[in-house]
This record gives structure tokens, C-alpha cells and sequence, in this order.
């Protein structure tokens, strides 16, 4: 099963490497890490998907802890959030096809956004099984390159996400 | 006032409370080295910065403070690397202060430019790199900080050679903002209550102290739950002194050299009290065997260390000092007397077996030795060790009443750490007595600093026990290898030449006679001493639990009946 984990780290040089360096450093296998700003200047927001399979979610979190740049770890997986990935992908395209390869993406609300002479670009927004299930659509056509942003998330209204370490964190939610 | 880089560097230093540092000059820490002289901070010259980093880490384990020790750029700093990989295991409090490049340089391969932050990553609690002058003041406080607090562990500062010599503002931070830094002090209320419980209704209840126990200071803590509730406490080899070896709830050292009562309690027990300890390979012996029928307690202050190597049925991430203040008026007057006759009993095989009671053949036994040194020492001195046999030896025969009282490296196994962290701790204690047990494999890993030790005035004596091996590894071709010698044999020098040569009175020791006097000699001599002694090449270190064997097959000592004297 997939665990989602959202980290709040430090802006500050380096910080990525010490994310990727721990979890190289203990073997743990990431699906996917996303990094981006947040609204404030000085934090950086992480979205960390593992596979609870090869490692516990809860000790992802507490080895990412002893990194003093982590601010706040949560884990959303169970809770009610929004959660998204934004795949662009070349497929290969005759002029004829261009309607049917248009008409698939806009069933799952995706679209094309660059058109060649013999392939376009389709650019779709969604979850990883949406994202998945087009793909499976467009590999018969011939998908000639894609890349993912790896997932982003973010939990609805004043839900949190579960912080399973004691005392970590800054937000006074402690459950063992 | 505007004032240079390296000046605000000494001057936090100072603030830090810091009276000695250790370490070696070179071309990118020049300026910090060219305005020493004008603090009242002691600098000791090392031969390697090898030494620096131990010697900083035996000062820190002997003085509850943080040691300091610096290194130019380039090979000075990656001649640090074992010293600090070594504190990093042990949790040892140590800042590295590192110069490096020009910051227009970095990325350039400049001379002896080497990425010294990627290197030092994992295997440093945090590091930093300053391009800055005016980053100065922050990074020091904010490093002595994190290193001293929580689960110590040592900070590096690569200081850029612009950031010493350029200048700013000083104003020292009075206050340090980490906002993802929070060590935890207190466990919360619901797990003490369920950790009451579980030692009411314990039968077989064995404490396991850790090193935590010695940096949290909570000896007296540990004192009183072992006391009040009758409770037997077994010690990591970092974990010894936290409970004195007198006591008769003392089992000793557990793990692959650990008593064999002491490992058959664990194994049998129906409670264990993590103190502070992590469960490494050496301490459990197989996982899937461990402690079979225990409830596990841990009280940790690391959270990753909570299910990490053994899943624990109650977990309590605190610092051990405060949690046990907690948690202690909490538990009821224990008895236990039952379960302490069955460990007494283990113990009376474990006495039968112990090679002191062979009579004296005349020959040298390096833990015949040690047990004469601690005899001679009144079992007071302070013990650091190499890694290997002799260090194992000197865990089960110089039984240490006091924290640190032995100093040694746990995790990371590093020979050559004896004769450096002794002279550590010497600035430490320098009225307390100071031995360095040695191996002539360890010794001759850093015996450089024996000059060290000879310029600094220190008072401390070294004995090595010289098998002209490899010995732990010859042990385990022995035992695991078919006795196929490979690559241990080992040619020494003559030691005790090595010493007249640093001016250093010595003795050879060659068989059992001679153990006395030279151990008068010692006492008698004021400054260092070596003795050399030659003992039995292929003794080994009994009992042995195999990598991945459970924790009670033990290898043991043959019991040679016709050798014990009747008592």
C-alpha cells in the first residue's frame, strides 16, 4: 500500500539532499518526492509517497525528523485530501488520429497542448490511478516520451493529517 | 564594532565555555589559527586529525561537554571522518570546525577543495557550511546547540576561508530558532501508567541500561527503579558505569561477549526495561529469537530507534532521565526473589568457567592483566580502549563503577581510538588516573600521539596487550574460518623503543612474575608509561554468541576441571 507523507522543511541549500541522502542512507524506497514552495518564503513543502509494503510509514516520518530542516511531517493517507499528479506525455500521432487521441484526453478532463507533425503532447491532471488509466489508452497509439510531477497533496478543510511520532512536530498533535 | 570571522569564531567559542581544542593548522583555516592565540582557549597539536576528532570525543564523554576539535580543508577534514563517524554511533557530543575554500572557489576544485558537507552528511547530526562572515555567530551557537541536546551527536563547520578573514557585526545570539528541532523531555501520562503495570506484574523483569542512561545522566534514576523494584540490570558495553558492577542486581555486560547469566536472564525473562539502548546486532544475537516470551518497554529518546531492530509492546519517547523521574514513584516495592536465585545460579557456572581461577602457569593472559590493573588502580581509573579483544576483556574484567568511567568505541568499532580519547579525557580529569588498555593492532593505529601526549604533559599510562595478531579476527577465523590465518599475523615494533624514543619510560612484560612489578612501576612513574606485555597469542574471548546465533549459544570457555583450584 502507498503511504503519502507531507514534510514541511526549512527553505534553505541543501535541505533536498538531506531528504534524498536519508532515505538513500536507510534503503528506503520512494515512489515519488515532490518539492515546491509554499505560501511562506521561508518553508518548503515536500510530498513524499512510499510503499508501506518495504518500509513503515511511521518510521519514514521519524528518521526524517532527526533532520533539524524538517519542520512538520504528516501522513494523509487515510485522511480525507486532495491528492494529484500532472503527467505530460508525446504520443504519436498521424494527423488522422489527432480527434481520437483529443477525444480520450477530454474524457478525463485532460487536454493537448502542443500539436506536431507526427505526434502532440497531452497534458493531464489527476490522481495516479486517472493519470494511469489514460495512459493505458494512449500506449497502443504509441506514447513516445511522458514525465510525471510525482504527486502533490493536501488535506480538505481543518482535517489533519496523523503525526505518528510523539513530540515531533510543532503543531501539539501528539498520538503515539 | 566590525571584527573578522575567525575572531567572532574564537569568541563564541568562549562563550561556549570551550578551554581546549584539538587539532591541526593547514592553508584554509590559517586565519582562525592566525588569531588563537589572543583567547584563553587551550589548542592541542595532534599528529592526525584522526586524533583530534577522538580526542575531542574522549573529552566529551569524560566531561559531559562538547568537544571541539578543527582540521584545515581538503585531507584535514577527511582525516576527521573516522572520528566523527565514531561519535556520530556513539551519540557523542562533538562540534568539527573545518576550513575550507574560498567561497568564489567552491565547485572549482581548488587545492585541497573537497565537498566536506556531502561527505560528512550521514555521519554528522547536522552540518553547515559558512560562505559568511556574519553567518559566523549563528552557526557556532546553533551547533553547540544540537550537538549538546537531544540525542547528541557531532555537528561539523565548514567555515570558507572568506568567512574568517572578512568582517562583521558580532552580536552573539542569545537565543537559538530551530523551528524543526524539539527534543522531548516528558513521555505523556497514559504509557507511564501502562509501564507501571506491565513491571507490577512482571515475574522475570531484566532492565537493559544503554548509553543513554550515561547521557541523560540518570544513574540515580536507574539506581532506584533497579533497587525499588528488585529488578536485575544488564548493560550494553556504552551502558556500563551507569550502574555500579558491585551491586549484586548488576548482571554485567549482555550481548555477543556479555555474561552468560546475564544473556540467559534476557532470554528468558518475562520484562524487558529498555533503557536508553537501541537493540543493536551485538546486544540481541538473533531477532527472531530474542527475548521470546518479554514484554518489551522502551525509553528512548530517538523515535526512529522505537521498532527499529526489536517491535517493543510499549514504547516511551522521553528523555530517560526525566522519564524515569517520572515513572518511578509510580511502581510498587518489588520482590523478586525467585527469578534472582535462578540468576544466581547461571552465575555459579559462568564463576566455574572464569580463567582466574586457572592456577598461574606462569604465562600471560591479557585478562589476568587487566584484572591486575584494576586491582592495581583500586578499580578507579579511567579505562579507554582500543577495539578488539583486549577491549572486550577489559569490559568483563575492569568491572567500572562509575559513567564513563570506561570509554571505548561501541558502534562503529574503531581501532586506534584508545591512546587519543584517553588523552581527551585527560584534559577532562587531568588529577584522575588514566589508563589506556590497548590491543598492538589498535595501538599502532595512533601510537603518533604518543609525541602528543609527551608535548602536552599528560599523565597517562598505556598497556598493550601484545599477541602479535589481529586478535578478535584471528578469533573468528578460529572459531568461524577454519583457523585459516589470513592477513592477521602481525610483526609489531618494539613498543618499548617506541617509547624511549618519545621519552616515555616503558617495561616489556614476558610472563606472569613480572606483571607486579611493572605495574608498581607505572604507579611509581608520574608522567606516561608503556608496558608492553606479550601475552598468550591465541587466547579468545569467551563467551561468544555468533553473529545471527540466539543470545544464550554461547560459545563458552572449556571447563578444565583439573585446572580449577578447589575451593
Amino acid at each position: 500500500m502507498q503511504h503519502t507523507l507531507i514534510a514541511l522543511v526549512e527553505n534553505k541549500p541543501g535541505v533536498l539532499n538531506r531528504v534524498s541522502s536519508l532515505f538513500r542512507r536507510r534503503n528506503f524506497n520512494i515512489e515519488s518526492l515532490n518539492v515546491g514552495r509554499t505560501e511562506k518564503s521561508d518553508i518548503s513543502r515536500m510530498t513524499i509517497v512510499v510503499d508501506s509494503q518495504s518500509v513503515e510509514a511511521s518510521r519514514v516520518e521519524a528518521n526524517l525528523y532527526k533532520l533539524v530542516n524538517v519542520i512538520d511531517v504528516q501522513d494523509v493517507t487515510n485522511q480525507p485530501a486532495v491528492a494529484r499528479d500532472l503527467a505530460l506525455v508525446k504520443v504519436k500521432s498521424s494527423p488522422e488520429q489527432r480527434a481520437e487521441i483529443a477525444n480520450l484526453a477530454s474524457i478525463f478532463r485532460g487536454k493537448i497542448v502542443d500539436v506536431a507533425p507526427d505526434s502532440v503532447i497531452v497534458e493531464i491532471t489527476g490522481t495516479e490511478d486517472k493519470i494511469e488509466s489514460l495512459l493505458e489508452l494512449l500506449k497502443p497509439i504509441g506514447v513516445l516520451e511522458m514525465v510525471r510531477t510525482g504527486q502533490v497533496a493536501m488535506v480538505r478543510g481543518n482535517a489533519l493529517g496523523v503525526r505518528h511520532t510523539f513530540g515531533a512536530g510543532n503543531n501539539g498533535k501528539q498520538p503515539l | 564594532m566590525k571584527t573578522s570571522g575567525a575572531d567572532i569564531l574564537w569568541e563564541c567559542l568562549v562563550r561556549e565555555g570551550v578551554q581546549t581544542v584539538f587539532g591541526l593548522p593547514g592553508g584554509a583555516i590559517m586565519p582562525v589559527y592566525d588569531v588563537m592565540l589572543k583567547y584563553p582557549i587551550h589548542h592541542v597539536l595532534v599528529r592526525h586529525e584522526q586524533g583530534a576528532a577522538h580526542m575531542a570525543d574522549g573529552y566529551a564523554r569524560a566531561s559531559g561537554k562538547v568537544g571541539v576539535a578543527i582540521a584545515t580543508s581538503g585531507p584535514g577534514a577527511t582525516n576527521l571522518v573516522t572520528g566523527i563517524a565514531t561519535a556520530m554511533m556513539d551519540s557523542v557530543p562533538i562540534v568539527c570546525i573545518t576550513g575550507q575554500v574560498h567561497a568564489h572557489l567552491i565547485g572549482g576544485d581548488a587545492f585541497q577543495e573537497i565537498d566536506v558537507t556531502g561527505i560528512t552528511l550521514p555521519i554528522t547530526k547536522h552540518n553547515y557550511l559558512v560562505t559568511r562572515a556574519d553567518e559566523v555567530a549563528q552557526v557556532v551557537r546553533e551547533a553547540f546547540h544540537i550537538a549538546r541536546s537531544g540525542r547528541p551527536g557531532p555537528v561539523l563547520i565548514d567555515i570558507c576561508k572568506n568567512a574568517q578573514t572578512e568582517e562583521a557585526d558580532f552580536i552573539y545570539p542569545e537565543k537559538v530558532f530551530l523551528p524543526g528541532y524539539h527534543p522531548p523531555s516528558h513521555a505523556p501520562k497514559s504509557v507511564m501508567v501502562k509501564a507501571a503495570e506491565l513491571i507490577r506484574e512482571a515475574q522475570r523483569p531484566v532492565i537493559l541500561a544503554g548509553h543513554g542512561a550515561l547521557i541523560s545522566r540518570a544513574s540515580a534514576e536507574l539506581q532506584a527503579l533497579a533497587v525499588k523494584t528488585q529488578t536485575p540490570v544488564a548493560m550494553t558495553l556504552l551502558g556500563l558505569g551507569s550502574f555500579p558492577a558491585s551491586d549484586p542486581l548488576s548482571l554485567g555486560m549482555m550481548g555477543m561477549h556479555g555474561e552468560a547469566y546475564c544473556n540467559m536472564a534476557i532470554q528468558n525473562a518475562d520484562l524487558l526495561i529498555a533503557l536508553g539502548m537501541r537493540f543493536d546486532d551485538r546486544v540481541t544475537g538473533n531477532l527472531r529469537t530474542y527475548a521470546p516470551r518479554a514484554k518489551k518497554i522502551h525509553i528512548e529518546i530517538d523515535p526512529s530507534e522505537v521498532h527499529k531492530n526489536v517491535r517493543v509492546d510499549l514504547p516511551m519517547v522521553g528523555d530517560l532521565k526525566t522519564v524515569l523521574a517520572d515513572l518511578n514513584p509510580l511502581l510498587d516495592e518489588g520482590d523478586h526473589n525467585e527469578w534472582l536465585e535462578q540468576i544466581a545460579e547461571w552465575r555459579t557456572d559462568s564463576h566455574e568457567r572464569d580463567i582466574l581461577l586457572w592456577p598461574d602457569d606462569g604465562k600471560l593472559y591479557a585478562v589476568r592483566v587487566i584484572h591486575d590493573i584494576w586491582k592495581a588502580t583500586q578499580g578507579e581509573a579511567t579505562v579507554t580502549t582500543g577495539v578488539g579483544q583486549h577491549q572486550m576483556w577489559t569490559a568483563q574484567y575492569y568491572p567500572v563503577a562509575r559513567p564513563y568511567q570506561l570509554i571505548t568505541s561501541g558502534g562503529s568499532g574503531t581501532m586506534g581510538y584508545g591512546l587519543p580519547s584517553a588523552l581527551g579525557a585527560w584534559f577532562a580529569h587531568p588529577d584522575r588516573p588514566i589508563w589506556v588498555v590497548d590491543g598492538d593492532g589498535s595501538f599502532q593505529m595512533t601510537q603518533a600521539e604518543l609525541s602528543t601526549v609527551v608535548q602536552e604533559g599528560a599523565n597517562i599510562k598505556i598497556a598493550i596487550m601484545n599477541n602479535n595478531f589481529l586478535g578478535m579476527v584471528r578469533q573468528w577465523q578460529e572459531f568461524f574460518f577454519e583457523s585459516r590465518y589470513s592477513g592477521t599475523p602481525m610483526r609489531g615494533p618494539d613498543f618499548a623503543k617506541i617509547a624511549e624514543a618519545h621519552g616515555i619510560p616503558s617495561r616489556r612484560i614476558m610472563q606472569s612474575d613480572e606483571v607486579q612489578p611493572a605495574l608498581e612501576f607505572a604507579s611509581q612513574t608520574s608522567g606516561p608509561v608503556v608496558l608492553d606485555f606479550h601475552v598468550e597469542k591465541e587466547e579468545a574471548v569467551y563467551p561468544m554468541v555468533p553473529t545471527g546465533a540466539d543470545l544464550d549459544e554461547m560459545i563458552r570457555r572449556p571447563l578444565r576441571e583439573a585446572d580449577l583450584v578447589s575451593s
